[in-house]
């Protein structure tokens, strides 16, 4: 784009107050110069060649903002990485992940040393409530202090939710990929369960609320599945491979409900 | 001028600006109902029209204002009625983001994290606000200069006074510029200078801003709002301007200033008082 620069007439007239210039002309040179440094230089230029007044006044404004200047701090480089990783999860979720890797390599020691319960993995039988812990933690009322301001900014809802929900994957995967592949476990029969489980305790936590989806399905996973398995020292049939079918359809549907439903994460109810 | 770099300043004015608001008010509210629990409503057919302005948001304990607040915020859905914000009617599953941009809230508990430093606070809700990218550092800088804190700004939010946390509050919520902003008790935990200074800042954002303050300090009220909106028991008592509900008050009326004492007789006999708005 080319752009017409102020004419000599124009920036001389500007720099005397003005007053010998069209209205238009000043509106015109003013939008001109806000944008544009060189016509800015020329104008300085122009003041110190022919309008005193003007100059000192300058001088005047200068030094008395000098000695503040002088006293502000230039502001400290921030800590990017804080800021970009407060985008994808909140402080207080940290040490429940934490607390969700220390559980993983827990279960993977017992499981490596023999401990227990025989021919089921301990990996397996924790590795679907894993992530729920964690996503309960994001979008909680009693674990976030900010869960009020969150719930009210436009960001909030299902966008925000997947988000916080990606990053605590992004953790226990790996984690549990690592304590998969050290027990000799398919990947597919501690991953299906492991996202079924997340996508139903967001579905659930559109209606009552995500904590107490969470503590809920931990639960119900607790009485219907650990506590069996570990007293028949037998693998039940959720965690069986016929078995991953229905966990692929209960992944599907709770991926359905949370879509269908996705304007419920951004009310304070979703933070029960 | 010795810039090392060219920036492109945006001029001042944009084509946003100048366009006509299409809408009366700001805030209106006719029939509004908002639920508490199952049962109880704690708005309960509320109708109040609200313009550019201060506005103090008065009443007991228990009379429904910080859940007026979150219904105004769009964290609580009305039960019942209607709500038209900026124009546009708040209901139903919406996620209401172009709305949600102009508004600015401070809840009564305004959590936060310990471990951010204020700038970083304040950068993050700018983030959540969708704030453009561009705009943050300059938005936050401008936010946090407007509530005295520019000398602490980099320091841990763990090691702020009451007040302080109170004021990085309120640096969150004017970050994005709202046309709406909504403190729910914003003057807690403020000594008395800095309440001074706080009304400065109300009169100063309420001339271009609808601003909703609640509060039970009445004298708050008194010196900083231009307009005083009385709520008891989920209904409006009284709207209209704080001389007016001063001169409601007599001697015989309980209070140490004309206000309050015309407070104590707005509350003693609501029903009279509502055909006067």
């Amino acid at each position: 784009m080319s752009v017409e620069h102020a004419s000599r007439r124009i920036i001389e007239g500007y720099a005397r107050g003005g007053a010998d210039l069209a209205a238009d002309e000043v509106w015109a040179v003013e939008a001109h110069l806000e944008t544009c440094r060189g016509c800015r230089d020329r104008l300085s230029a122009a003041v110190d060649a022919g309008v005193p007044a003007v100059v000192s006044l300058v001088d005047t404004v200068w030094s008395g903002l000098e000695p503040q200047l002088a006293v502000t701090a230039t502001m400290p480089r921030g800590r990017p990485w804080s800021a970009r990783l407060s985008r994808w999860m909140t402080p207080a979720m940290v040490p429940w992940l934490a607390m969700v890797v220390g559980v993983t390599l827990l279960a993977l020691l017992l499981d490596l040393v023999g401990t227990g319960t025989g021919e089921v993995s301990l990996v397996l039988l924790f590795a679907p409530v894993l992530p729920v812990l964690g996503v309960a933690a994001s979008w909680s009322r009693e674990l976030d202090p900010a869960y009020e301001l969150t719930a009210s900014v436009p960001r909030a809802g299902l966008h925000l939710v997947l988000r916080r929900t990606a990053s605590v994957l992004a953790v226990v995967v790996p984690a549990l990929l690592v304590g998969g592949w050290a027990t000799g476990v398919m990947v597919a029969q501690w991953l299906l369960p492991c996202l079924a489980f997340t996508a139903t305790t967001l579905a659930l936590g559109g209606v009552v609320g995500v904590t107490r989806a969470a503590v809920g399905l931990a639960t119900v996973w607790a009485a219907v599945v650990v506590v069996p398995t570990l007293a028949t020292r037998r693998i039940t049939f959720a965690l069986q491979a016929d078995g991953l079918p229905v966990w692929a359809l209960i992944l599907a549907l709770g991926i359905g409900v949370v879509i269908a439903r996705r304007g419920a994460y951004s009310v304070l109810g979703a933070h029960r | 001028m010795t810039l090392g770099k060219e920036h492109h300043m945006m001029s001042a004015v944009t084509a946003a600006d100048l366009a006509p608001t299409p809408y009366a008010w700001e805030i209106r509210a006719t029939g509004l109902k908002v639920r508490v629990g199952r049962k109880r409503m704690a708005v309960d057919g509320l109708d109040l029209s609200l313009g550019t302005g201060v506005h103090g948001l008065l009443g007991p304990n228990g009379a429904g204002k910080t859940t007026l607040i979150r219904a105004l915020a769009t964290v609580l859905r009305p039960a019942e009625g209607t709500l038209e914000l900026l124009g546009e009617s708040v209901g139903g599953r919406g996620e209401h983001r172009a709305l949600r941009r102009r508004i600015g809230y401070l809840p009564q508990e305004f959590g936060y994290y310990k471990r951010f430093t204020v700038r970083e606070f304040v950068e993050y809700m700018a983030w959540l606000k969708e704030v453009p990218k561009a705009d943050i550092p300059a938005a936050v800088q401008r936010a946090v200069e407007r509530v005295g804190l520019a000398d602490r700004a980099d320091e841990r939010m763990k090691a702020l006074s009451g007040g302080m946390i109170r004021r990085v509050g309120i640096a969150q919520a004017i970050v994005n510029d709202p046309l709406i902003l909504l403190l729910d008790e914003p003057t807690v935990g403020l000594d008395p200078a800095q309440r001074l200074r706080f009304r400065e800042l109300l009169q100063e954002l309420g001339t271009d801003t609808c601003v909703v303050v609640s509060t039970h300090l009445v004298e708050d009220v008194a010196a900083a709002c231009t307009d005083v909106v009385l709520f008891a028991e989920g209904r409006l008592v009284f709207q209209g301007p704080p001389d007016e509900l001063a001169s409601v008050g007599g001697p015989e009326h309980e209070g140490d200033s004309p206000l309050e004492r015309g407070y104590s007789a707005m509350l003693l006999n609501p029903r009279q008082g509502r055909g006067s708005w």
